[in-house]
């Protein structure tokens, strides 16, 4: 051996350790990972960009447009301009200069038909704005100077300070009005106050969808954990079988399962034909368990039981029989060895189960919405609501990311609790 | 049965079977006696394991009772039976340190708080692992482990501990110590022992009585060396140690010797241990060590071999040779730092005595 290469094998002088060739080791190290690497990147390259462009994108174009309020400024900029230096606590309507340019602003917007947009939006602050905004616009080409006057005129409103300020108020580019209607406030001149208690609704749709998923999540524990120990300590040929039993909702549409509750479920359906026929209710009386909130438990529960059962079992199918037989040949009885031994090993499995019910059924829309009723739908169903019918989409949007935002709260304190590291899959 | 009154267990003519139609243990009657140490041993299927579950109480017996200090246990559900028990993947509860472990058996017996602690503390002491009862199991190594185990199996005092195959998962040298050990504490608290295991060195060190188990039944039930002195049939003389066999049939029967004529011709002098008669087939017995290459002074039995390979082993020399049409008769020559003039290819002398040669029943 010649005398170099030991040199390089001791640590030098500077601490750094060096590869034959005298560069760093770590440097060198890196060099000879980077093809892999690279490989390694391509690979997922063709994911990574689908899931940029379908998930993470849509999530981002959300959470902006919950907040995001350019349409007042494009549609009148120069109303908006002026408006900046007219103080609504005077108790004065702004003068004839910004009625001016509301009017320059308005007749360009009767052309493109943008001012029935605005108006829509400003509806959202103050109801009645929409309406105003389209019998103005119908008349508002033959307008003459004074243009106040001839506002005025048009309706009385343009006179009042209040819709003035409506539209100062929601002037900004940013905006956190589609926040606070989501939790059921609004700003006034006087601040931000909530709405009056019977108008309140997204907060009480929050709460019930809350209270709706953890009694899912617990349906689902309760009858899931049985089966669950029961595939996981059968022969496997068995319980082979019976796992086919447990995926098979999964091989039907789930419009057709939540269809088929509305058959089971309804005044007229099976199971109360059953329970009329064997005399445990009469014909006048029959169970209501469809468009409510029974409804949306049963079908969900039935829906989302797979995804309880399906950890329970990967986590049980670990816990060696000998653990529960130690116990008990140790003195314990079989509750015991049971609720000591083999319970505290099942967890991880509950946490998986549970965490992955409750934020599916957080998230369900087309059950609640077929089953629901009008007591057992979701917010999402509202959510729907504004994409697809109100149009508002700023609203749904804020209501998307406070979801968002409850659902990693919740994740958060879940791993505070229970550690996500004790979550196990398979 | 009154002669066997005083055992600390019994199984009396027990069966089991797993599918109803095939017998995993055959007419099982085994009595062990209080303080003993007892092993069950045996390749895999042969039902030593079976038996040992349904001593514990995780298998139900088929046919037959199994008796605990005279007292019938088949309807005794397994936690009442006061039993400690080795698994063979220790078992320890993954999700409780090791003192929670120990404690466990005293907690739900509902001894109190302090009682619990020191009963805890001696047991760990017992295996030198003082302090480590704050540790999770997970935390230890295969031998810390197996340790325990052992410990939360006698924290509670039970007359009987039985082992299942304990030492299955630690390599050969720590195999070795924790033989002592578990014979050891066997020797101080004088509990009885029952040990599954198939490992013929680990029931030769440890055992008092060792039961040879096959197909369900039981083969053989003698102290370790009477197991390798003296096997009783064939399967008992493969299974345990090296062995030479050769198969004849006999000629002549005198008194406890026979002879046997094995091929070319050879006729041999044996101990009749296990025959039917002159002209029925026999399977020699013939332990490696108890050859002598090149006598020299007259032996029983004296024929030539041909060496066929020369294996060094520092302590011995393995030397195969064809002997009777036996190409596997091993003779093993102990290393005495003579140079033997012997070479693979050699026809030599071998020789040994007719009590060290066994006729037991006929193998194919």
């Amino acid at each position: 051996m010649s005398s170099t290469s030991t040199d390089h094998m001791d640590a030098p002088s500077d601490g750094i350790m060096r590869a034959a060739d005298g560069t760093p080791l770590k440097k060198s190290l890196a060099r000879a990972l980077r093809r892999e690497k690279l490989r390694s990147f391509l690979l997922i390259l063709p994911l990574l960009a689908f899931i940029i462009l379908s998930f993470l994108m849509p999530i981002a174009d959300m959470l902006f447009r919950s907040v995001e309020n350019g349409i007042v400024k494009e549609t009148i900029p120069q109303t908006v301009a002026l408006l900046k230096t007219w103080d609504p606590t005077t108790g004065e309507a702004p003068g004839e200069e910004v009625f001016a340019a509301f009017h320059e602003d308005f007749v360009k917007a009767y052309k493109d038909k943008s001012h029935t947009r605005l108006g829509l939006r400003l509806n959202y602050d103050e109801p009645g704005m929409s309406g105003l905004f389209r019998k103005t616009g119908r008349k508002v080409a033959k307008m003459e100077p004074p243009y106040k006057d001839a506002f005025i005129k048009v309706d009385k409103d343009w006179g009042k300070v209040e819709t003035w300020a409506v539209i100062k108020r929601a002037s900004p580019v940013l905006t956190d009005g589609y926040f606070l209607s989501a939790l059921d406030a609004k700003r006034t001149s006087n601040g931000i106050e909530m709405l009056p208690e019977k108008e309140r609704i997204y907060l009480f749709l929050f709460k019930r969808t809350m209270i709706l998923s953890i009694v899912i999540t617990v349906s689902c524990l309760l009858l899931g954990y049985p089966i669950a120990y029961l595939l996981a300590n059968l022969p496997l040929r068995t319980s082979n079988m019976l796992m086919i039993l447990v995926l098979l909702p999964f091989w039907t549409s789930l419009l057709v399962r939540t269809s088929a509750w509305k058959v089971l479920l309804q005044q007229q359906g099976v199971i109360n034909d059953f329970l009329v026929w064997i005399g445990v209710i009469d014909d006048a009386n029959r169970l209501i368990m469809i468009n409510n909130q029974t409804g949306t438990i049963i079908a969900m529960t039935h829906i989302l039981l797979p995804f309880m059962i399906l950890p329970l079992f990967s986590v049980m199918k670990t816990i060696s029989p000998s653990y529960v037989r130690a116990a008990k040949s140790l003195g314990a009885n079989d509750w015991t060895a049971f609720w000591r031994v083999y319970f505290p090993q099942s967890v991880p499995g509950i946490g998986a189960g549970a965490i992955l019910v409750f934020i599916l059924s957080i998230g369900y829309y087309i059950t609640p919405e077929l089953v629901g009723g009008t007591s057992g739908i979701f917010i999402s169903n509202r959510i729907a609501y504004h994409i697809s019918t109100s149009l508002n989409w700023g609203l749904a949007a804020a209501l998307g990311t406070i979801l968002l935002a409850l659902v990693m709260l919740l994740f958060y304190v879940y791993d505070k609790i229970v550690g996500i590291d004790n979550v196990k899959l398979g | 049965m009154s002669e066997n009154r005083g055992a600390a267990v019994r199984y009396e003519s027990v069966q089991k079977s797993y599918d109803g139609e095939n017998l995993v243990v055959k007419d099982l009657n085994l009595d062990i006696a209080r303080g003993e140490f007892l092993t069950m041993l045996g390749p895999s299927g042969s039902g030593k394991t079976t038996c040992l579950m349904m001593l514990a109480g995780f298998e139900p017996a088929t046919h037959g009772e199994i008796f605990l200090n005279d007292r019938p246990i088949n309807n005794v559900p397994p936690h009442k039976r006061g039993i400690g028990m080795v698994f063979q993947n220790y078992a320890l509860f993954p999700h409780m340190s090791v003192a929670e472990n120990l404690a466990f058996p005293l907690q739900v017996r509902g001894m109190d708080k302090s009682e619990q602690q020191a009963k805890v503390k001696r047991a760990l002491e017992m295996v030198e692992l003082g302090t480590f009862g704050s540790r999770r199991p997970a935390q230890l190594s295969g031998g810390q482990q197996q340790r325990v185990a052992v410990a939360r199996a006698l924290v509670f005092d039970p007359e009987l501990v039985l082992m299942d195959e304990p030492l299955g998962a630690l390599d050969k040298q720590l195999r070795e110590q924790m033989q002592y050990e578990i014979k050891h504490i066997h020797d101080n608290l004088g509990v009885t022992i029952v040990y599954v295991t198939h490992d013929q060195t680990e029931a030769l060190t440890m055992s008092d009585r060792v039961a040879v188990f096959n197909d369900g039944v039981i083969q053989q039930l003698s102290s370790p060396d009477a197991l390798y002195e003296s096997p009783q049939n064939s399967f008992v003389a493969q299974f345990i140690g090296e062995n030479n066999k050769l198969n004849g049939r006999v000629t002549a029967v005198d008194g406890s010797e026979c002879v046997v004529e094995v091929p070319g011709g050879i006729s041999l002098k044996a101990d009749a241990v296990n025959i039917s008669g002159v002209g029925s087939k026999t399977t020699l017995s013939l332990r490696p060590e108890r050859v002598e290459l090149q006598p020299e002074k007259e032996m029983d039995n004296m024929i030539d071999g041909k060496v066929e390979e020369l294996i060094y082993l520092g302590d011995h020399i393995r030397v195969r040779m064809n002997v009777a049409g036996n190409r596997e008769f091993v003779v093993k020559v102990r290393n005495r730092g003579e140079r033997r003039q012997i070479a693979e290819g050699d026809t030599v002398k071998i020789g040994w005595a007719a009590s060290d040669c066994k006729a037991l029943d006929a193998v194919a």
